[in-house]
């Protein structure tokens, strides 16, 4: 099991979203985070107040998988998110050691497999 | 006959110019409400701008094109930089010059910024700014001398107490010409794009309300009964369109939406635009439910086309306002109005020119804009490139953030220091 990070452009969420669905991965948590990743650092300017903004927005999709769906993962993340420009942002793999899925006690792999009885 | 300026009329009118200068900022807070928070700044700045321009334009050339003389198709230069404002009234009026100048010097501005509605999140802004400049002349100012100053419309008997045709169908349709040549924003039918600030939308709804009692009620240029009776309706028609609309939504969705309340005060205030002066108050009322449907109908219907009117200027403006320039054909009362019945009072010509003008407005605009972005997209892109559009027009544009987060922001100078 590996737990998948990818974080990537805001505009570029929903790309990544359809790109996660089409490749069956059901499972994960967006954060609105920011950071810094080399990109060009902005100038904004408020009334006379000049200031350079490091920090850019960025979206992080944490997205826990088992072992046969990293690539795919992966692959889902660079297609929805990659314009070519600098800011794209970056995947980690990290390896992962116990999941358990609240509802049932169900652990690792179990739990992280979409779940077939959909109650609503 | 030189009428001597009567006090209380100058006081409303004055009054009623500020009302109606108030309602370009609400316009651009219920426009910045309905857009992605990355573009705020920028969709209120093309109504800022607005402001600006169009009254420069309106000074230098735009008030004479429309109000000088009674030339079928254009006024002529004899008010061109203001020349023979002042204080004299003009011929059958009862306020100085000046402040009819600038009564209608505020209709120009917010004429201008409801045609932005259709280009936002996507249009370089200097390009719009010329366009604005241009639009306001070239279409603002002749189809106000068609409707108010003298022309070919208002000499054939058309009636439009406020602006049903240079505004209301004027910037509609206009709009439609703007998105095609423009181009949809690149996520438009891709991606969900949703209006970041409900309450933007219905605090800008509620200004506008507010500022088109002087719209409206301005538009008799006196305290006399055209006035005050459209004042009146101003009330009534935007109420009725409002719960019309309430009703529609909740049979629809079981929910009745907000921003569908804020666009529904915004199409009964449309509505009652041109008829205002003319139809009693009864059928202002009914002029407030009959007018919901087309709107509703095409904003339901226009997302599902190629047409990417960002903020449905056309249903809003362009739609309402052909059904009021018809419904004062239809219900116009001399009794209320004294100037002309329309077709259920038995003057089945009032109608018909009505329905004149609603073709020579939407034509006039639609080819005129269309032509004129044409014109300008050939000297200059018209459109951000696709990786601006996704960063966002506040900070492709002007460099700022609506909503800035400090964290990570290191000054770099003020009027004390540079960098260190």
């Amino acid at each position: 099991m590996k737990l998948v990070i990818g974080i990537v452009r805001p505009e570029k969420t929903n790309d990544v979203l359809g790109a996660l669905y089409a490749a069956d991965i059901r499972g994960f948590s967006i954060t609105r985070v920011q950071g810094h990743g080399g990109e060009l650092e902005r100038v904004e300017t408020y009334r006379g107040t000049t200031v350079s903004v490091s920090m850019a927005e960025k979206v992080r999709f944490e997205i826990a998988v088992s072992d046969e769906f990293v690539d795919p993962a992966i692959e889902a993340i660079t297609a929805g998110a990659q314009t070519g420009a600098v800011g794209d942002g970056k995947i980690f793999v990290l390896p992962l050691e116990r999941v358990v899925r609240i509802r049932s006690g169900e652990a690792d792999n179990q739990a992280i497999t979409p779940t077939k009885d959909v109650t609503p | 006959m030189i009428a001597a300026v009567n006090t209380g009329d100058t006081a409303w009118m004055l009054v009623a110019t500020a009302l109606v200068l108030l309602m370009t900022p609400a316009l651009g807070l219920f426009y910045a409400g309905l857009v992605r928070a990355k573009n705020t700044l920028n969709t209120f700045m093309m109504c800022v701008a607005a402001m600006g321009i169009a009254t420069l334009t309106w000074s230098v050339i735009g008030y004479s094109f429309a109000f000088d003389g009674d030339g079928d198709l254009i006024g002529g230069f004899g008010h061109a930089f203001l020349q023979g404002v002042d204080f004299v009234p003009r011929e059958g009026m009862t306020i100085p010059h000046i402040v009819f100048f600038a009564f209608q010097a505020t209709f120009c501005i917010i004429t201008t910024a409801l045609v932005a509605g259709a280009v936002v999140e996507r249009m370089r802004f200097v390009p719009f700014l010329i366009f604005a400049a241009l639009w306001s002349v070239l279409v603002y100012a002749v189809l106000a001398h068609w409707a108010f100053g003298g022309g070919w419309l208002i000499e054939g008997g058309t009636l439009d107490f406020a602006g049903g045709v240079p505004v209301e169908i004027a910037s509609g349709f206009s709009a439609v010409a703007a998105a095609m040549v423009v181009g949809a924003r690149k996520d438009y039918g891709r991606q969900a794009i949703l209006p970041h600030n409900g309450m933007f939308v219905l605090v800008g709804a509620g200004l506008l309300w507010f500022g088109w009692f002087g719209f409206n009620g301005g538009s008799g240029f006196s305290t006399g009964n055209a006035g005050v009776l459209a004042f009146v309706n101003t009330l009534l028609t935007p109420a009725a369109t409002l719960v019309t609309w309430i009703i529609l939504d909740v049979i629809r969705n079981k929910q009745a939406t907000a921003v569908g309340a804020a666009t529904a005060i915004v199409v009964g205030c449309v509505a009652i635009t041109p008829a205002g002066g003319f139809i009693s108050p009864g059928w202002a009322l009914v002029l407030g439910v009959v007018a919901t449907f087309p709107s509703y109908a095409v904003i339901l219907w226009r997302p599902k086309t190629k047409l990417d009117e960002t903020l449905d200027v056309l249903a809003a403006h362009g739609t309402a306002g052909v059904v009021g320039m018809i419904f004062i054909g239809l219900v116009a009362e001399t009794g209320w109005n004294g100037v002309s019945d329309g077709l259920i009072y038995g003057n089945a010509g009032q109608l018909w020119d009505q329905l004149i003008a609603v073709v020579a407005a939407i034509v006039y605009a639609f080819v005129v804009t269309y032509g004129l972005l044409k014109a300008i997209g050939a000297l200059m892109p018209l459109r951000v490139a696709e990786d601006e559009e996704g960063t966002g027009l506040d900070l492709v544009a002007h460099g700022e953030e609506a909503y800035p987060a400090s964290e990570g922001a290191l000054l770099v100078s003020t009027e004390f220091a540079s960098i260190r």
